[in-house]
């Protein structure tokens, strides 16, 4: 008799049948009777009504038996925490049985279920097997923390398990020390704080490298996972590690060599990219990968996507294997796709003559998805190695020759990025194109088509009947279609305007007119407007020459694969996406490559990350506040175009308004100030405005929003004050791959009411790769908020990608406004009404020039240049007293006292203010003019 | 970890599921079944994003095995896991099937309990697995075989029990080499590798060391530093050029890696020792001349020659050559001059056995006439 005879009892009455079976007092019916319960859990019936009779037969010596209970238990105690607790003294008992089977199986059970009271009686017993004699109880309650700490994270902390945890790395036995790995691992990234719970050491990292060499391939993984996490102290130690984990790299395991890839790749950042030991790493890292390809069809689906992600970060390694790659006939589907997109990856100029041939045969293959990316990669090749490129284009041809629909379009598509590669080369082709026309149906194709006849109107003679041909229906068209139709009509226009202008016409008002499509409408009126007041200038625009296409356009962004790098051979290297992406509720802690021991930005960077706490508050906090924003769009710019017309009137007029501005920049007519970017600010700055503006201390930019945090987006900058106006002059760089557009940034509340004075003005859409400097205006009436420390200001800026928050600080001297000279009297009175716990002093130490006869002088002058102004002048006991006044933008007066004694380069500055908090920016402003 | 792992039948109802963690819920089961088993379409992905759960799967005869997961877990530890899974179902019952899997489904709980806890894989062995967990159910142990067992199952050598005996201690060695190529259309070879791999059977006493080697010295190409000046070929020893090897888990391979030398202690009974690589000096045993032509639209005649390329003393045995065949082929017509061809719809293909006699650079033909229904064909 075998066991697949309970799988087929539907009979009704079937759960009470059971119960009496359950109850029989033959330990073999009993057996059976619980087998049939499993059986029906297995297909989903609902037998938790059996609770207590399955509960009942724990009681035995027959361990089969009880392992069948157990099952049942993880499944149902949680619907019926009352009656599991009647478990809880078996349990209990077993953890104390002479068999370490059965105390590993109890303390293993135990963790499984989820129910507070077993939780509770769980503790006692868990502390003891985790110092059982028996290695296989300690392996088991080793994962059982883990599983604690997924009920009751606190209890795990309370009882100090933690701490047992950790002794258990320094175990006898390998595979306890595995187990503790992993659940420590779990632990860490799973912590609430959002920062490691257990911290490595060089101690317990050598001595996990040890157990690596001893435990079974699964504790081998759970080993290097956690290594990868571990960062070593310096370069030497990084080599070490590599030296002792590269023999992993022969396992016959794929998960035991890609986690070993995964550790080498992190530590190899760290060391000299020169080195002699780098480069016969990456010898020896190529093979194993080879080899992994020869596994089973899913391991190798892994290994294609992580293969991928090493490609990009390090090409050198597999360059010359290019041919493995080469697919296989019976390759599943998904194989197929990953090594077609390698291959591409790995196509340069010495190979290029096989990729293609191969990718030929390709696009005649049976799958649709795996043709079309075989189509689309011959157009990849030939922008990325131009020796290939009319060997591509003569390949695409013949494949559409082949008239297969889908084939058709997806050469089209390309030929299109070819064209914009390679513009004045291939044009000769497009009449081939052309005669494909009507059997395009997707909207990419059609797209993609109407441009060519738009941009190359002029050498096709009948472009004006083959636009016309697609504006007939034009309204069940896909707005990318339709968008595309429009701007190649009017480009048609532009260059063929004598015969045309019915055409344009027609397109111009189905698109205003018939189209609810807000894109597509406004576009239409931008071009409308642009062709009825100034067509030169629309020929400027619409045909501007455009930029080449760069050559790998879908290259992962730099800092995400960096990420990724760090998590090879996991789930997120397969989806290529950041484990927060799919992953729920938890915070984890973002991995990131180690920073190159040898780069030379090394010591500002450290300064940096140092700095960076202490201005940019808790992440959360700073996102709290700012979320009570709102940050719909450039929500200044309402307050900018408040005189525009109201909403009733004719949407022409709307345009007038705004169409001058967007002219006004495109073609670079006078603007105002504000649209003009910072570097031709600061010059009108320097031609217009006083003479002593130009010494006006400035504070360098500093770097306020890293690319790693901006998604891409660097930002720094400083702020300023040119001819009484504060400025904010920020620049923007685009470290992504692709560009960024839609800029927009808000300010929280602060201490000075400091807000945009006019919208951000960035040059937009940013390149990759494009730095562009702004000049933001500053008001200072904003909602006034105590910050701590004063200065701060919490910044969002959004782009296309993202919102991203920063904070700031705003040096205290670009808040001095120029009317701070105080009244001899009013100053002298005021000294004395402020009381005198409102004085502040502060010694400037090792200022420049101090020995100068004039130094004075020049301190008067200089602290003047930034609106500090000298009210009076004194010399008692040879040293020189100065009596100085500034004013804050909130209103606030600061008087100083300032002591300078000829030849010592210290000076004492005794400061009075109703406010004194202000002080410590005062003095950091002294501090700064004096030194710069 | 591993949140869950299911086994369902071609239908897709469920044969055996276990859930290891507490973000895994029944509805996973039929999310499953819904969008992978039943979905009218080829598998694109062995990895299933629904809803945020992350399916593993592998189909292998009419079964679909699936590990579940929330969590960013290593993929290929999942997919390594879950072949190991069907390997060591295979040594305890034979053919994965659903008849087995019924059958046995007590015993598959049992093994899962053991071999996975909480979605970290444990010891996987089958040769361990099988001294406490059996079909029979389970004998009482003294005492010494508990902890003896315990030992085993956490012990450095998890791959060998200790006490092993046998009268006359016997080793056996099989290598078994699969020449893999990749062949254009015009005949030129575009990639051969040969993936070959050493099974072992040993019935040995003891803890035996063993020592393993090929010429007594191999050269790994990524090694060789000196390989440029001095060419392995010509120094007079004939050695094997190995691209990359991967050694079972009783290899030690920081030996291998400073002396070269491969050594362990191998497991009782038959085991898969190593897997090498080589792509230098791949002597083809065959030629296969394809000749395809197309006759009108419907038709079309393939014609295969196999050459042989090998010495006249050996003899080629069991050799099947695979055409393979479109979705849509209505009828073939075969014409063969040597061996055995037919075709088989179910796999799409035609499959032609022959033996090959020991003449030298002898020819063999099949000629293949296939006819396609014309409905088929989309104009």
């Amino acid at each position: 008799m075998t066991d697949s005879k309970y799988f087929t009892t539907t009979k009704k009455g079937e759960i009470f049948e059971l119960k009496s079976e359950l109850n029989n007092d033959k330990k073999e019916k009993k057996k059976e009777a619980v087998k049939k319960v499993i059986a029906s859990m297995t297909v989903g019936k609902d037998v938790s009504a059996l609770f207590p009779d399955v509960v009942n037969c724990m009681q035995t010596d027959n361990l089969e038996l009880k392992k069948l209970v157990y099952l049942y238990l993880m499944n149902y105690a949680k619907s019926q925490p009352d009656m599991a607790i009647m478990a809880v003294n078996t349990f209990v008992k077993d953890c104390e049985d002479p068999n370490p089977l059965i105390r590993a199986l109890a303390v293993r059970t135990m963790g499984c279920i989820r129910v507070d009271k077993i939780t509770e009686y769980l503790c006692e017993p868990l502390r003891k097997c985790l110092k059982d004699e028996d290695p296989y109880v300690r392996k088991t309650a080793a994962v059982c923390v883990a599983k604690l700490y997924d009920i009751n994270s606190s209890m795990v902390e309370d009882q100090g398990f933690l701490d047992q945890l950790k002794d258990l790395l320094s175990d006898s036995n390998p595979m306890v020390v595995a187990n503790a790995v992993a659940a420590l691992s779990e632990i860490n990234e799973s912590s609430s704080s959002g920062s490691p719970l257990v911290e490595m050491t060089p101690q317990t990292v050598n001595k996990l490298l040890t157990a690596l060499n001893e435990c079974t391939e699964w504790g081998q993984v759970f080993i290097l996972d956690s290594l990868a996490n571990y960062s070593p102290r310096d370069e030497r130690e990084a080599q070490s590690t590599c030296e002792r984990i590269t023999p992993r790299l022969a396992h016959a395991n794929a998960a035991v060599v890609l986690s070993a890839v995964k550790v080498l790749m992190k530590f190899m950042e760290m060391l000299p990219s020169d080195s002699e030991f780098v480069t016969s790493l990456t010898k020896k890292l190529a093979p194993p990968l080879v080899t992994l390809l020869s596994s089973e069809p899913e391991v190798q689906y892994v290994a294609l996507r992580n293969i991928n992600l090493i490609v990009q970060k390090r090409p050198d390694i597999l360059k010359h294997e290019m041919k493995v790659f080469f697919v296989k006939y019976n390759d599943p589907i998904y194989v197929k796709l990953e090594k077609l997109d390698i291959m591409i990856r790995l196509a340069s100029q010495a190979n290029v003559a096989q990729v293609l041939s191969e990718l030929k045969e390709y696009a005649t293959e049976v799958d649709v998805d795996f043709v079309r990316k075989a189509v689309r990669a011959i157009g990849r090749c030939a922008i990325k190695v131009e020796q290939s490129a009319e060997r591509c284009v003569s390949t695409l041809l013949d494949l559409i020759q082949t008239k297969v629909n889908y084939v058709v379009q997806e050469a089209i598509v390309v030929i299109k990025d070819i064209f914009r590669k390679y513009p004045n080369k291939y044009e000769s082709i497009i009449s081939t194109l052309c005669e494909n026309l009507d059997t395009l149906d997707e909207p990419e194709a059609r797209a993609s088509m109407i441009w060519i006849i738009g941009e190359y109107a002029e050498r096709i003679d009948n472009a004006d009947e083959l636009l016309e041909s697609f504006l007939e229906g034009f309204a069940d068209e896909n707005s990318q279609v339709q968008l595309q139709l429009l701007t190649a009509i009017v480009k048609l226009f532009l260059k063929r305007p004598s015969d045309t202008q019915e055409l344009v016409q027609q397109v111009l008002s189905l698109a205003t007119q018939d189209s609810d499509n807000p894109d597509l409408r406004d576009r239409g009126f931008i071009y409308w407007r642009l062709l009825s007041t100034d067509p030169a200038a629309a020929k400027e625009v619409v045909l501007a020459e455009k930029p080449l296409i760069s050559e790998e356009t879908d290259l992962l962004e730099p800092t995400l694969l960096d990420e990724l790098i760090c998590h090879i051979s996991s789930l997120a290297s397969v989806y290529h996406k950041p484990p927060s992406a799919f992953v729920e509720g938890r915070s984890g802690i973002r991995k990131s490559l180690p920073a190159s021991a040898r780069a030379g930005s090394e010591g500002v960077e450290s300064t940096e990350s140092q700095a960076a706490p202490a201005v940019i508050p808790a992440q959360d906090s700073l996102i709290g506040d700012l979320l009570s924003m709102d940050i719909g769009g450039p929500t200044v710019a309402p307050v900018a175009a408040a005189p525009a017309a109201p909403f009733g009137s004719a949407a022409m007029d709307l345009l007038g308004g705004g169409l001058d501005t967007l002219l006004g920049e495109t073609s670079s007519s006078p603007a105002p100030p504000s649209a003009l970017p910072a570097s031709s600010a600061a010059l009108l700055g320097d031609i217009f405005g006083a003479p002593a503006a130009s010494a006006t201390y400035v504070a360098p930019k500093t770097t306020w929003l890293p690319a790693e945090k901006g998604k891409g987006l660097d930002i720094s900058g400083s702020f300023v004050r040119r001819n009484g106006q504060l400025f904010m002059d920020l620049t923007f760089s685009n470290k992504a791959m692709q560009p960024m557009l839609g800029f927009a940034i808000q300010f929280n509340k602060n201490s000075f009411g400091i807000t945009p004075a006019s919208p951000l003005q960035v040059q937009s859409p940013l390149p990759p790769g494009v730095a562009a400097d702004a000049s933001l205006p500053l008001a200072t009436t904003g909602p006034v908020q105590k910050m701590e420390p004063l200065t701060t200001l919490q910044v969002a800026v959004k782009n296309n990608v993202d919102v991203m928050y920063f904070a700031c600080q705003i040096p205290m001297h670009a808040l001095f406004v120029e009317d701070g000279q105080m009244d001899k009297r009013v100053f002298l009175a005021t000294w004395k009404e402020i009381p005198a716990q409102n004085e502040v002093q502060y010694t400037i130490t090792n200022v420049m020039h101090s020995a100068d006869s004039n130094f004075t002088d020049t301190v008067v002058s200089r602290m003047q240049q930034n609106n500090v102004f000298t009210i009076a002048k004194r010399n008692v006991e040879g040293q020189d007293m100065l009596y100085q006044s500034l004013k804050l933008t909130n209103g606030i007066w600061v008087l100083n006292e300032l002591k300078i004694q000829p030849g010592n380069p210290n000076i004492t500055l005794s400061l009075k203010s109703r406010t004194p908090n202000v002080a410590e920016g005062v003095f950091q402003a002294y501090d700064n003019i004096l030194h710069g | 970890m591993i949140g869950g792992l299911f086994v369902y039948n071609h239908k897709g109802e469920v044969l055996i599921s276990r859930v290891y963690r507490d973000d895994i819920g029944r509805n996973a089961v039929d999310a499953f079944r819904v969008n992978v088993i039943h979905a009218r379409q080829q598998v694109r992905s062995p990895v299933t994003n629904i809803a945020r759960t992350s399916f593993f799967h592998i189909k292998r005869a009419n079964i679909w095995m699936a590990a579940v997961t929330k969590q960013n877990v290593n993929a290929a530890m999942v997919f390594e896991f879950m072949l190991k899974v069907i390997d060591v179902m295979q040594s305890y019952f034979g053919k994965i099937s659903e008849e087995n899997i019924k059958n046995n489904f007590v015993l598959i709980y049992e093994l899962l309990d053991e071999i996975l806890d909480f979605g970290y894989p444990q010891n996987t062995d089958t040769g361990v697995l099988k001294t406490f967990i059996t079909q029979q159910g389970i004998k009482s142990q003294t005492k010494e075989e508990q902890a003896q067992i315990t030992s085993q199952v956490t012990g450095q050598i998890g791959w060998r029990r200790e006490g092993i005996k046998y009268r006359r201690n016997e080793l056996f060695l099989d290598v078994l080499e699969y020449v893999n190529l990749l062949m254009s259309p015009q005949g030129q070879v575009l990639s051969a590798h040969v993936a070959g791999k050493v099974v072992m059977k040993s019935y040995l006493s003891g803890m035996p060391e063993c020592k393993f080697g090929i010429n007594d010295k191999i050269v790994m190409e990524a090694k060789g530093k000196g390989m440029t000046t001095e060419d392995p070929a010509r120094s007079g020893k004939p050695v094997v050029v190995i691209d990359d090897c991967q050694f079972h888990q009783c290899v030690k391979l920081s030996k291998f890696e400073t002396e070269h030398s491969i050594s362990f202690i191998p497991p009782d009974g038959e085991f898969e020792l190593m897997r090498y690589r080589t792509t230098k000096d791949i002597s083809l045993p065959f030629r296969v001349i394809p000749l395809v032509r197309e006759v009108g639209r419907t038709k079309m005649e393939v014609k295969v020659v196999l050459k042989s390329n090998f010495k006249q003393s050996l003899l080629g045995q069991k050799i099947e050559v695979k055409i393979p065949t479109p979705l849509n082929t209505s009828g073939v017509q075969l014409i063969c001059l040597k061996g055995k061809a037919k075709y088989k719809a179910s796999e799409n293909a035609i499959v032609w056995k022959c033996v090959f006699a020991c003449f030298p650079q002898m020819k063999q033909l099949l000629k293949v006439i296939k006819f396609s229904e014309s409905s088929a064909w989309q104009d």
